[in-house]
């Protein structure tokens, strides 16, 4: 046993460690302060010194690998965890004074929180397989618990326990792909995979791609693919709605984080195969998202086939199959993530004692009584569907770009087509705010936090549709070849 | 169609295990032993009054089922984790000589997490009843 | 055939018909006792694999504790009109030819497998000569520590569900 060696462990895990601290802090301050408002404060403390932690751990341009080559610290995994400490300050930013109006203020919930996000740091720098399924669960266990936090409502029971089945089943069937990759090729670890994959000679074998499939499917299921997405409105409409969008960033950065490295690393030279896979999938997902979402009047429900949709998006950066293409997804991830928790956070103010506000009917004139918001909503909405100079153009452009310059080019123009399809339900939000009259007065929840998180998110997407390559450097330089 | 390096006869001997199916079978035979003994020897002189659930002399009413307690729930699931902690700490004693100081401390880790995990749930009240 | 194959041979397919079984009895405690059963014979299956502490582990914590948590949720659901309504949703035939045809598949690819990757270090000889729980000791807390730091996380956030879903609330 090696004390120099575990301490350049430690060090090197520190970002989550100071994760676990927090949240166990957490859960033990919640027995004995009342004030929520305290612990929610503790969190984003917490999670800024982790982001200092990953911040100061960036220096180290070679890739880290440690606890056995289970843990690697890269700009992929840096950048990716990024993304994951944002999302859970953006999410507890709006979630304070909404989690009050719902009377499912529970302590627990920043907790529950934290542990998320360390599963998703934990799937990032995953580069084992056991690792990968264990930062799964703890992500997919806690946000299940997340789901269904509003005990007297209905629909959250539903909302979770939905998602906790299929969960379970794809957690099954990823189990199951591990397991025949690992009899196959003798070791769950990603490099060592790709290196007995090659001298094996097994990269045809019809057995490998069974294991392939099924790795596909269990990833698909969490960040929403279809078709696996069959969870996805259900378990969108009925969680809270500061937790869907929590769940509609960080499970689906995660799960795309994951395939991206072992589709890439273990399974790097079978690109030919899991393509084939990947490019009906992504057309299918796009064509579910995008037309489904049409009919709905629920607006939760159409932000979760939104959500599925820009999946579908995503996914084109991992068929082009080169490095910027991953570093496309990764920087589409970023932009996503600042677009939907914007939107979420509006619908979040439009929810109020005794009035739910989630239909799109709630939203006819809300430019009259509240033009800031209907602004704010408006900045969304485009960038959703991808209208310069928001910064949602920008993610679909680069992904576009590098999946053309792979030579899928009838990929690109599907994709736009259905981006083109899908503008008519985000702008009907568009319309129905500014063009048409209220039926009812409606009155905004707003708090300090939302509007500091409404104020960064908006920021954000106009900044980076404007001056986008700050953010683009910066994942050029995360992920190299 | 069999998988051909079949190495699964090198090290298993079965032998090895017929304790524990001798000791299965005998379970086995007691148990039903004993049911089937009773079943053979009881009198069989059932009426309908005989038949009827005991209520202290009243005729039964409605279904005999009653409210569940949830706290039944909690604590079989508390158990649960909790057994997955102690089976954790069996292959570490075994193998405690072998892992040293690095060894105790990581299981001290492990134990203080689910320590946290139980303080929790102690003062949370699941512990009580009523 | 020698005697282990045909011991595996007993065991698979008993294990096949007890699933079965589990799935599609009436009664619920039925189901569950079937269940039990079946992690017996799993516990067996590992025997073969000269895993004789992941067996004892499956029947301590899976016909232990976790068959004991079904049966409460059983109790607490309180099921007696489910045991004569219909089982099976009305698409049962379809679900039927899928499985069928992707247990073909599967048997299929996996028969004709011929590549198998170098044994590891831990064969076993090395195992039988140890003895598994001393080999799983050395193993788990030395090369596999992450996966175990992140399980007992794991069990401390299923502690936290445990709690928070299910109880009351005095507010």
């Amino acid at each position: 046993m090696n004390t120099a060696n575990y301490l350049v462990d430690i060090t090197m895990i520190m970002p989550e460690l100071t994760l676990i601290c927090v949240a166990l802090i957490l859960l033990l301050l919640d027995l004995v302060v009342k004030n929520k408002e305290v612990l929610a404060a503790v969190g984003i403390a917490g999670t800024l010194v982790a982001l200092y932690g990953t911040y100061k751990l960036f220096v180290f341009h070679a890739p880290q690998s440690v606890f056995a080559d289970m843990f690697v610290l890269d700009g992929y995994s840096n950048f990716f965890k990024l993304i994951f400490y944002l999302n859970i300050i953006l999410t507890i930013l709006i979630s304070l004074k909404y989690m009050t109006i719902e009377k499912a203020s529970f302590g627990e919930y920043y907790s529950l929180l934290i542990f998320a996000t360390t599963g998703m740091m934990i799937m990032a720098s995953a580069a084992d397989l056991i690792v990968l399924y264990l930062g799964l669960e703890l992500m997919a266990l806690s946000t299940y618990i997340l789901a269904g936090l509003m005990r007297k409502q209905l629909r959250s029971n539903e909302a979770a326990l939905k998602y906790f089945f299929l969960g379970a089943f794809s957690s099954a069937i990823l189990l199951y792909g591990i397991s025949m990759t690992y009899g196959l090729t003798g070791t769950t670890n990603l490099r060592e995979i790709a290196a007995a994959l090659q001298t094996l000679n097994i990269m045809e074998s019809p057995a490998v791609f069974l294991g392939l499939i099924f790795l596909i499917v269990a990833f698909g299921f969490k960040v929403a693919l279809a078709p696996f997405h069959m969870w996805a409105p259900d378990v969108y409409e009925g969680a809270p709605t500061s937790i869907t969008a929590f769940m509609s960033v960080g499970p689906k950065a995660a799960g795309f984080a994951v395939m991206g490295r072992v589709l890439f690393e273990a399974f790097g030279g079978m690109q030919m195969q899991w393509n084939s896979i990947l490019i009906p999938l992504a057309v299918i997902t796009m064509a579910v998202g995008s037309i489904i979402a049409l009919a709905q009047t629920n607006i939760k429900r159409m932000l979760a086939y939104s959500s599925i949709a820009h999946a579908g998006y995503m996914l084109l950066g991992i068929i082009a199959g080169t490095p910027e293409g991953l570093a496309s997804t990764a920087n589409y991830l970023m932009i996503y993530m600042f677009m939907n928790i914007g939107a979420f956070a509006i619908v979040i103010m439009l929810r109020r004692e005794g009035f739910q506000g989630e239909n799109l009917d709630d939203y006819m004139g809300l430019a009259k009584s509240h033009p800031l918001a209907s602004a704010l909503m408006l900045i969304f909405m485009f960038s959703l569907t991808g209208i310069p100079p928001t910064a949602g153009f920008i993610g679909k452009f680069y992904v576009f770009m590098e999946v053309i310059r792979s030579g899928y080019t009838y990929l690109a123009i599907i994709a736009v087509i259905f981006s083109v399809i899908s503008a008519f339900f985000y702008l009907r939000v568009v319309m129905y705010m500014y063009m048409k009259d209220p039926k009812e007065d409606v009155t905004l929840t707003t708090s300090s936090t939302l509007s500091i998180a409404l104020a960064i998110t908006a920021i954000m997407v106009l900044i980076l549709g404007i001056f986008p390559s700050f953010l683009l450097n910066l994942v050029r330089s995360s992920i190299p070849g | 169609m069999c998988i051909k390096n079949s190495n699964m006869s090198e090290t298993f001997v079965p032998s090895d295990y017929f304790p524990v199916v001798i000791f299965f079978i005998f379970a086995l035979l007691i148990g039903f032993g004993t049911l089937l003994l009773g079943v053979v020897l009881r009198p069989k002189r059932p009426y309908t009054q005989k038949l009827y659930p005991y209520e202290s002399g009243n005729p039964p009413v409605g279904e005999p089922r009653y409210k569940f307690s949830v706290k039944f729930y909690i604590i079989a699931m508390l158990f649960v984790v909790f057994d997955v902690e102690a089976v954790f700490l069996y292959p570490w004693a075994v193998a405690y000589n072998k892992l040293g100081i690095f060894g105790f401390a990581e299981m001290m880790l492990f134990v203080f997490i689910l320590l946290i995990g139980y303080i929790y749930v102690w003062k949370k009240g699941a512990f009580d009843w009523e | 055939m020698s005697t282990p194959q045909v011991l595996f041979a007993y065991f698979a397919v008993a294990m096949t018909i007890l699933s079965l079984l589990v799935v599609t009895r009436r009664n619920p405690v039925h189901s569950v006792l079937w269940m039990l059963v079946l992690f017996i014979h799993i516990a067996a299956l590992y025997l073969f694999l000269n895993a004789e502490f992941i067996a004892a582990i499956q029947i301590i914590i899976y016909a232990g504790a976790i068959l004991v948590l079904f049966l409460f949720v059983i109790m607490l659901l309180n099921l007696r009109k489910e045991e004569t309504e219909k089982r099976f949703q009305k698409q049962w035939l379809y679900s039927i030819a899928i499985s069928v045809l992707f247990v073909f598949f599967l048997v299929l690819i996996v028969g004709n497998i011929t590549v198998i990757p170098p044994p590891g270090p831990y064969t076993a000889d090395v195992i039988k000569s140890e003895g598994h729980i001393m080999t799983v000791g050395k193993v788990l807390y030395s090369e596999f520590l992450l996966p175990f730091e992140i399980a007992s996380l794991i069990l401390l956030v299923a502690i936290i569900g445990a709690v928070v879903l299910a109880k009351k609330r005095i507010e």
